[in-house]
């Protein structure tokens, strides 16, 4: 909402400067967004005097013009026909911006060097007269600045007014807000309007079929009118604002609604089938052309103003082409109506139709200010028109409803402000603001207030108490601490476990991001996943900004996949990263998805920083592997396998090279290195290795408590065995049926060495494995582990049809 | 003859005595117990002594042999940690270590953490919830019923008619009141979607909300929590102002402005010129939402309040522009 404090001069007197003003309707809840100077683009418009014209050699309308401001000395190229020597006019100096947003600049124009331009009245947005330059008042100050010499001054203040105050939709809302935190007095603009002649009932009528949608119409005729351009006063009124002026008829309905905040409508009288006005809804299917020239399909919850057979306009959004008054209009029937708000809302979102009118009435105008506003409008109609103003008002009010007064606790109000206000200081506060109060006895705990009618806002106590806060001033509240009763907050496990997961990814090097949480819908193509793949149940947005962010997710891969594509493009090569959020499967519809939160890492390029004391080595799958190991290890969660995933389960890891990891039978997530087919979809040209857990699950296998074991007291002995087995064979394998051999002692068995290529022949692999064997009673004998460490040998050879390295 | 040992290994103590090193050790070692050492050489040569002599001076000589190699031993033994030999040489060590290079949390995360942080320290606990809600739980329970015009207030990704994308971190004060009687004390972060994207909108951000709600709680309780949270997070002298405003699900209402950390209140482009800085929407929670959850109006009261951390973000570490955030560009977020 904008006003200008020239236009809100006119109701209350502005005791502060403007920066002043701006604050305090801030701190009542009027929040100024901006504050503009009108006229700062005059600032390098001046006044100047024309010192010799001569023609243009190269063009016959034109002149060559000589000024001087005194100080500055200007050739300027004139095209108007009445410029001559001795005039004071406005001369635009190089980088003024005219307010069509022209800029000026030195020029040459037909050859001559032009070093400025001498404005119009309608140019320079000062009036309309665009016949010529503007010939200045001779006794004007030469070189001032025009709004100087011109004393203009003026700031238009943007209000970011909330839903909540439809009442300042207009000056004098705000205007009234003023008055009553500067305590200065409120005018309110004249609405008397006495008509003459026969009464306008005996010229129309007005039926109202939905009273439910429209509680109230008023309409008055104006006869005889010439429509024409406004008066200067009006057309400033609205340009002050930011409104283009268009002719007299539209531009009063349009400052009534700014000044008084009640849409009007008018239509040519002359158009209305019947002379009449019918409210009703629409016919479903109707079509109809509103004012800009659109048709509009209209549905059976709509409410048309219609004359005796067809509609004329969509009530309270926006008038019809068949009614609209035109330069020929001769009388007028001007439309002053209530409507139900919810029904506005609904039509105009339907139509997508956002007018000053639906703006207004879906917040709520004030139901006792129609016939006010109809009658100022009316007569601003008949003395600027020139017309008759015919008698009396049809005032159709099928839905009056009283103002009901809410009755308000003291004690309570004070509850909820933490204040401790009498019922005086309460009735005090809330008269500066129209609201009517009534105290009970000498102490009884209760008020009764009757607020305004244009404050539709107020229907609750609170809405009171919230009027006694806001007018005490939020600063007067005192400030305290709650009592929160301690031991009352509760840990939250999971919350706990992603906070040590963040750490142990950074502890690990990996850097985190943060992904959009929609994608393209195409990713689970991208990532090659399977027709009946669950990841393939996207949800999918009805209104995305772009179709890159259609989709909410189904895992986090692709977002990491983006991130690392963009980093590259940086000139990173090599990149940990890490994301944790959630990922959305559709349930069906008008079904939420089902959330799961996600852990994703990303390994690519070398394995450590660059550095002196080691060569780059290129990360691979044990990297990402062992990161997964180390994040499970940490959490204690064990045992935990790593499997061939089943088909389809991680289409977008390599054959291969790809593992689903596995704790307590269940499947928490899948490790590996990219598909090639992925890693080329992605637009990336290295390997890449990921993983992705499922947080959830994670944290369901996490051990809840620790049982300390005793330290063992008797040293262990340590055995080696190599052996030569099948490429395929899992290495894994052997140490299991190491572990499950039944032997008692065996404590511990890990991987030292594995190797391939000559000497071992080809399909084989060489596998060295360490055992260590300990026993809790006794130290172990070489014989006795010796014994043992033979027979598990024998086994694996057999079992696994192995060789001992020759 | 015993002279002559005595000689010997008198020579060897002082040899030794000098010795600064392991190296040192070994030298004066070899010289005099080594194969063609001094002493061993004179073991040596014992045979051919006069027989009276050959068992004293056997004997001196062994004596001699053992003591110097226990001198030896010992010598060693003295030897402290700084004199070990592979420390001899400097090395440079003004050549980097071996670094296990740390990643870095998310500048989102932190500040979230932060939040938090002093949040539950003040006894508020942590609670988390669906990202994409039912409009009810997005709108209709906090006080916004279809078609009012606080639906213009957030510009809302639909899933369907009734699902959305949440908008705000609202809904969890109904889920958590729903689930839980008085006293509630609780915070909820998380993200948040509005179909809206400039220099300072992303279409999807993070907010963290706060409600508290027992008997007797009151605006004066508000304005004491808030402010204390705005001291611990920036500054303990940083001014807040707390004004009038609108949101549907609570009543009174206040913005709560922080004087802009630019400029100090100078006025700023940070401030828009204004000298404040909105950083959080807050106020007594609206009877229609306690209506929504079966709570008591009569009995209850309770606060609310919402803040955007990526604002808090760019504000504590001077970012400009917001979209920085979500890019993921390494040369950014390894500052955090």
């Amino acid at each position: 909402m904008k006003v200008s404090l020239s236009w809100l001069k006119a109701y209350v007197p502005l005791v502060d400067d403007v920066a002043q003003l701006a604050q305090k309707l801030t701190m009542v809840g009027l929040e100024v967004d901006t504050i503009e100077d009108r006229f700062e683009y005059l600032d390098t418009v001046q006044v100047a005097r024309v010192e010799v014209v001569a023609p243009h050699p190269n063009a016959d309308k034109l002149t060559c013009c000589k000024l001087s401001t005194g100080d500055i000395q200007a050739d300027v190229i004139c095209g108007a026909p009445n410029v001559a020597a001795g005039q004071l006019v406005p001369l635009a100096l190089p980088g003024t911006i005219l307010p069509d947003g022209r800029e000026i600049r030195a020029a040459t124009i037909r050859g001559v060097a032009s070093g400025g331009m001498i404005c119009s009245r309608a140019e320079l947005e000062l009036g309309s007269d665009h016949s010529g330059i503007w010939v200045l008042p001779d006794d004007l100050p030469l070189g001032a600045p025009l709004a100087a010499a011109l004393d203009l001054s003026d700031h238009v203040l943007d209000i970011d007014l909330t839903p909540n105050r439809p009442d300042c939709l207009s000056m004098v809302g705000v205007a009234r807000e003023i008055a009553a935190f500067s305590d200065q007095p409120l005018t309110l603009p004249d609405t008397g309007a006495e008509g003459d002649g026969e009464a306008i009932q005996d010229k129309t009528t007005v039926t109202i079929e939905d009273p439910d949608l429209c509680p109230r119409y008023a309409a008055r005729l104006i006869e005889n009118v010439t429509v024409g351009p406004s008066p200067e006063w009006l057309q400033e009124r609205l340009r002050s604002v930011g409104q283009r002026p268009i002719n007299n008829i539209v531009d009063i309905t349009n400052f009534v609604m700014l000044e008084m905040g009640q849409p009007l409508h008018a239509f040519d009288f002359d158009h209305l089938a019947g002379q009449r006005i019918v409210v009703r809804r629409a016919r479903p299917g109707e079509v109809f052309v509103s004012l800009d020239n659109k048709e509009r399909r209209l549905d059976g919850e709509m409410l048309m103003i219609c004359d005796g057979d067809k509609p004329v306009a969509i009530g309270g959004v926006m008038g019809g082409l068949n009614s609209e008054v035109e330069n020929t209009t001769r009388n007028i029937l001007l439309e002053s109506a209530c409507f139900n708000p919810v029904s506005i809302r609904k039509t105009a979102k339907a139509l997508g139709l956002h007018t000053e009118a639906s703006h207004r009435f879906e917040r709520g105008v004030d139901p006792d200010g129609t016939l006010a506003a109809l009658d100022r409008a009316a007569r601003l109609i008949a003395e600027l028109g020139r017309g008759q103003l015919v008698a009396g008002t049809i005032d159709a009010h099928p839905g009056a409803q009283p103002v009901s007064p809410i009755a308000l606790s003291i004690a309570a109000t004070n509850r909820l402000l933490g204040t401790d206000l009498d019922g005086s200081d309460i009735s005090r506060l809330l008269a500066a603001i129209g609201i009517e109060t009534e105290t009970g006895a000498p102490g009884e705990d209760r008020i009764t207030a009757t607020p305004p009618s244009f404050r539709v806002d107020l229907t609750q106590p609170e809405d009171i108490m919230e009027e006694v806060a806001r007018t005490w001033g939020y600063d007067r509240i005192p400030t305290r601490m709650p009592h929160i009763a301690a031991g009352s907050a509760r840990q939250n496990p999971l919350r706990q476990t992603k906070l040590y997961l963040r750490q142990l990814m950074t502890g690990q090097g990996f850097t985190e991001t943060v992904n959009y949480s929609f994608i393209r819908a195409d990713a689970a193509d991208a990532l090659q996943l399977a027709a009946d793949d669950t990841r393939r149940r996207g949800v999918k947005i009805l209104n995305p900004i772009s179709e890159d962010q259609g989709v909410m997710r189904t895992s986090l891969v692709p977002g990491l996949l983006e991130t690392l594509g963009r980093n590259l493009a940086r000139q990173v090569k090599s990149l940990k990263c890490f994301e944790i959020g959630k990922v959305f499967t559709d349930c069906g519809p008008d079904m939420q998805p089902q959330e799961e939160e996600m852990l994703a890492g990303l390994w690519t390029g070398d394995r450590t920083e660059t550095a002196w004391h080691g060569k780059p080595v290129p990360c691979d799958f044990y990297d990402i592997k062992g990161t997964v190991e180390s994040l499970t290890q940490a959490l204690r969660i064990g045992p935990v396998e790593y499997q061939a995933p089943s088909a389809d389960a991680a289409p977008y890891l390599r054959a291969g090279a790809a593992a689903a990891v596995m704790a307590d039978g269940q499947t928490i997530g899948f490790l590996g290195a990219l598909a090639p087919a992925v890693t080329t979809r992605f637009n990336l040209k290295q390997q890449v290795f990921v993983f992705e857990l499922a947080v959830a699950r994670l944290h369901a296998v996490i051990p809840a408590g620790i049982t300390a074991r005793p330290i063992p007291k008797f040293p262990s002995v340590a055995r080696d065995i190599t052996l030569i087995i099948p490429h395929v064979l899992a290495a894994e394998a052997v140490c299991q049926h190491i572990r499950n051999s039944g032997e008692a002692l065996v404590e511990n068995v890990r991987i030292f060495d594995v190797f391939e290529g000559s000497p071992i022949p080809s399909g084989k692999k060489s596998l060295s494995v360490r055992v260590t064997y300990r026993s809790s009673e006794a130290t172990l004998e070489d014989e006795a582990v010796n014994t043992i460490h033979q027979r598990i040998s024998a086994q694996l050879l057999e079992v696994f049809q192995a060789q001992l390295p020759t | 003859m015993i002279q002559a040992i005595r000689q010997i290994e008198a020579e060897a103590q002082t040899a030794l005595a000098s010795a600064r090193n392991e190296k040192d050790i070994e030298a004066v070692a070899i010289r005099f117990l080594g194969r063609k050492g001094a002493l061993t050489g004179f073991l040596r040569n014992i045979a051919q002594l006069p027989p009276e002599e050959r068992a004293a001076a056997g004997k001196q000589a062994n004596e001699a042999k053992k003591s110097l190699e226990a001198a030896v031993k010992q010598a060693k033994k003295n030897l402290s940690g700084k004199d070990r030999p592979e420390n001899d040489t400097p090395i440079d060590i003004s050549l980097p270590g071996r670094r296990a290079t740390p990643g870095h949390t998310h500048p989102i995360s932190q500040i979230t953490q932060e939040i938090c942080s002093i949040l539950e320290r003040m006894g508020f606990s942590v609670a988390e919830g669906p990202e994409v809600e039912t409009d009810y739980y997005n709108f209709e329970a906090l006080n916004v019923p279809k078609y009012h015009p606080a639906r213009d207030m957030q510009d809302t990704f639909y899933i369907s008619d009734n699902i959305v994308l949440r908008t705000q971190t609202s809904p969890m004060q109904i889920r958590v009141m729903e689930k839980q009687s008085p006293p509630v004390a609780v915070i909820a972060p998380g993200k948040v979607f509005r179909c809206d994207s400039d220099l300072t909108h992303t279409p999807m951000f993070h907010q963290v909300e706060g409600l508290l709600v027992d008997e007797n709680v009151s605006f004066a309780d508000l304005k004491g929590t808030l402010t204390a949270f705005v001291h611990e997070m920036f500054d303990s002298d940083t001014s807040l102002r707390f004004r009038p405003s609108f949101f549907p699900f609570t009543e009174p209402s206040a913005e709560v402005d922080i004087l802009c950390v630019m400029c100090r209140g100078a006025g700023c482009r940070v401030c828009g010129q204004s000298g404040w800085l909105e950083i959080l929407g807050s106020g007594m929670v609206h009877p229609n939402v306690f209506r929504s959850v079966g709570y008591d109006t009569a009995r209850y009261t309770g606060f609310a309040f919402g803040m955007g951390v990526e604002r808090i973000a760019m504000l504590k570490y001077g970012i400009d522009d917001i979209r920085k955030f979500f890019n993921n560009d390494m040369r950014f977020l390894r500052q955090f």
